[in-house]
């Protein structure tokens, strides 16, 4: 339509020369443009993610070493590691602690092992495959916090569905107060969690399956190789770094996954199926700033290794395609 | 040697095995489709009966009545019209602007070498890892000082930030699958490399795009902990928030709990059915991808 260029290049436009001699003047120019086009297009993106994702991060990180509460929100006095010696003189958060290793491993090991049986049973095609995906993708759609809340009413110690089944099939006789005891209620959670988290890893191991080259697995028939030898010599080598790299990544979410817990317990009975991230929300309410972000930097260095090891995980494979 | 033997032998996943081992797979597949729609049907279930079977022996597994009253109620005792106004004004504003954005920084980090790129992706990368509420207490005194607290601009601003990042990661995957040679020819025909990208690209990538403002739409619908500690007053709630003040410490009215989840799953399920082909897509492609 409009042969004039957009505002991009009209800021480095220049009054058209007569056919410009080739060269490094004009070389000169076209990166400008170039930088200039990127930035431009960069801008908005990092600027947001700049002010409102790090700035506050950073603060936080300072503002663990200060007296920081919203009570006393403009007086800020440095308290050094203060904030840090409250965390760890808390006897709630070596339990939160013990509590997040039983949450992420108690459900990161079922959501791998469903995952991956639904993503083999997955793999052949039968008629209702793609509507079949589209009703176990369900649970997706819903928050961490709403499957919470789910899970809290089926779990309900008088009017809830799960006593009720199993009164019914006799495997228990009296109703089990569910999430009112810890010992009942981090399993109850982790069930919520296994619930909505295999989806995730059968959608990804799905994907890495269909990667796998058919001439492999006519090669593996040809040496007489049956489906179980093949599923271990050809799928799993070949799929190796895909699971690492998924069972890191979903590692790393669970863990940042309070909101279930705050839906379905609320950290209770007594603070005692809190985990790290959400003992830490429930801190941030109540308005010790300092507190929580010196707890903050401790998740965030936990998080941290986590990252590099999903990061360099990322980067080797990476060089292994090439 | 006829052909069924030949499929029996085969190594490939793709054969479908014995007749033991398909029906084995069908149970096991159809155990969990009931495990996975069951919690749903639950809710719906108690949300469609009346107040007094709610709490009533022997539990009913299908309502005897069917009553509306749990619903009627929502929009009568508590104010759930106006949170859902606030839920799907703040959801759709944010999704917008948040997949506009993120078209053109996803479009620079498809086409572009530069130096500095593998540490903007790095940060991108990194804010998936590190949750935005970890700094809840400075944001929140952040956007005080900003004058942007019980305000839907200023979550619709935190929630820009927060979708960015894998939005844009989404997104270029997508452009990595359109040929660039497309809007080259648009600008040797004279357009400017935004109009090309906007005339010519956007149109092709249309599924993908549409999938990433739904993705972004839901993620925004169903955020928490940022809408509790930015919005107190209760015209600016949005519906998770409302949720949550409906958790007292010892008393659920789970009536109104089960109605009002209801209305907050219904349409994020419909709008992910529509885009979860690409949902998909994005997430194999852009989230194993470095």
């Amino acid at each position: 339509m409009s042969v004039t260029s957009g505002t991009l290049e009209r800021s480095a436009a220049r009054p058209a020369a007569p056919a410009p001699p080739p060269g490094r003047r004009t070389r000169r120019a076209f990166t400008r443009r170039r930088a200039l086009t990127i930035a431009a297009f960069l801008a908005p993106a990092a600027v947001f993610v700049a002010i409102f994702t790090y700035y506050p991060l950073l603060s936080g990180g300072v503002g663990a070493f200060r007296t920081w509460t919203v009570y006393n929100i403009t007086n800020q006095p440095w308290v050094g590691f203060g904030n840090f010696e409250t965390v760890l003189n808390d006897p709630l958060f070596y339990s939160t602690v013990g509590n997040t290793v039983l949450w992420v491993i108690g459900s990161l090991v079922p959501q791998f092992v469903i995952g991956f049986a639904l993503a083999l049973w997955l793999r052949p095609k039968f008629r209702f495959r793609g509507i079949y995906q589209a009703l176990v993708f369900f649970p997706w759609a819903v928050s961490g916090f709403l499957i919470g809340i789910l899970f809290r009413w089926m779990f309900n110690g008088e009017f809830g569905v799960v006593n009720d089944l199993l009164m019914k099939t006799g495997i228990i006789d009296t109703p089990l107060p569910w999430l009112a005891d810890p010992a009942l209620a981090m399993p109850a959670i982790i069930l919520a969690n296994v619930w909505y988290g295999v989806t995730f890893f059968a959608i990804m191991i799905l994907a890495a399956l269909q990667s796998v080259p058919d001439e492999l697995y006519e090669a593996a028939s040809l040496d007489g190789a049956g489906r179980v030898r093949a599923f271990w010599h050809v799928t799993v080598p070949y799929i190796r770094t895909t699971l690492a790299l998924t069972v890191l990544l979903r590692t790393i979410w669970i863990f940042n996954f309070p909101d279930l817990i705050f839906g379905m317990t609320g950290g209770g009975p007594g603070g005692r199926t809190h985990i790290v991230t959400s003992y830490m929300i429930e801190i941030t309410q109540q308005g010790d700033y300092g507190r929580a972000s010196a707890l903050g930097l401790i998740v965030f260095m936990v998080l941290a290794i986590f990252a590099v090891f999903y990061l360099l995980a990322t980067r080797e494979r990476k060089e292994a395609l090439r | 040697m006829s052909t069924t033997a030949i499929a029996r032998r085969t190594a490939h996943p793709n054969s479908t095995g014995t007749r033991t081992s398909r029906i084995v797979r069908f149970v096991a597949l159809g155990a969990w489709l009931i495990f996975t729609l069951f919690p749903l049907y639950w809710i719906a279930v108690t949300a469609f009966k009346p107040r007094s079977d709610i709490y009533k022996f022997p539990l009913e597994y299908w309502p005897s009545t069917f009553s509306i009253e749990n619903f009627v109620g929502l929009f009568e005792k508590a104010n759930f019209g106006v949170y859902l106004v606030n839920s799907i004004v703040v959801a759709t504003v944010a999704a917008i602007l948040v997949t506009l954005i993120s078209l053109l920084s996803g479009y620079i980090i498809a086409r572009f070498e530069f130096r500095g790129k593998g540490a903007i992706i790095m940060a991108f990368l990194v804010t998936q890892m590190i949750p935005a509420f970890i700094a809840l207490g400075p944001l929140y005194q952040l956007m005080v000082d900003l004058g942007l607290v019980n305000q839907r601009t200023g979550l619709v601003i935190v929630y820009i930030a927060m979708c960015i990042p894998f939005s844009t990661i989404m997104l270029r995957g997508f452009f990595e699958n359109v040929p660039d040679a497309l809007e080259e020819a648009a600008m040797i025909d004279g357009c400017s490399r935004l109009t090309a990208l906007f005339r010519v690209l956007v149109p092709v990538m249309a599924p993908g795009i549409i999938a990433a403002f739904i993705f972004n739409f839901v993620s925004c619908w169903n955020e928490l902990f940022l809408s509790v500690t930015l919005m107190t007053s209760d015209a600016n709630k949005t519906v998770p928030t409302a949720l949550n003040g409906f958790i007292t410490s010892y008393n659920i009215d789970w009536g109104s709990m089960s109605a009002a989840a209801v209305l907050t799953v219904l349409p994020t399920m419909v709008l992910f059915a529509f885009a979860s082909k690409y949902i998909v897509q994005g997430l194999t492609s852009g989230a194993v991808k470095g």
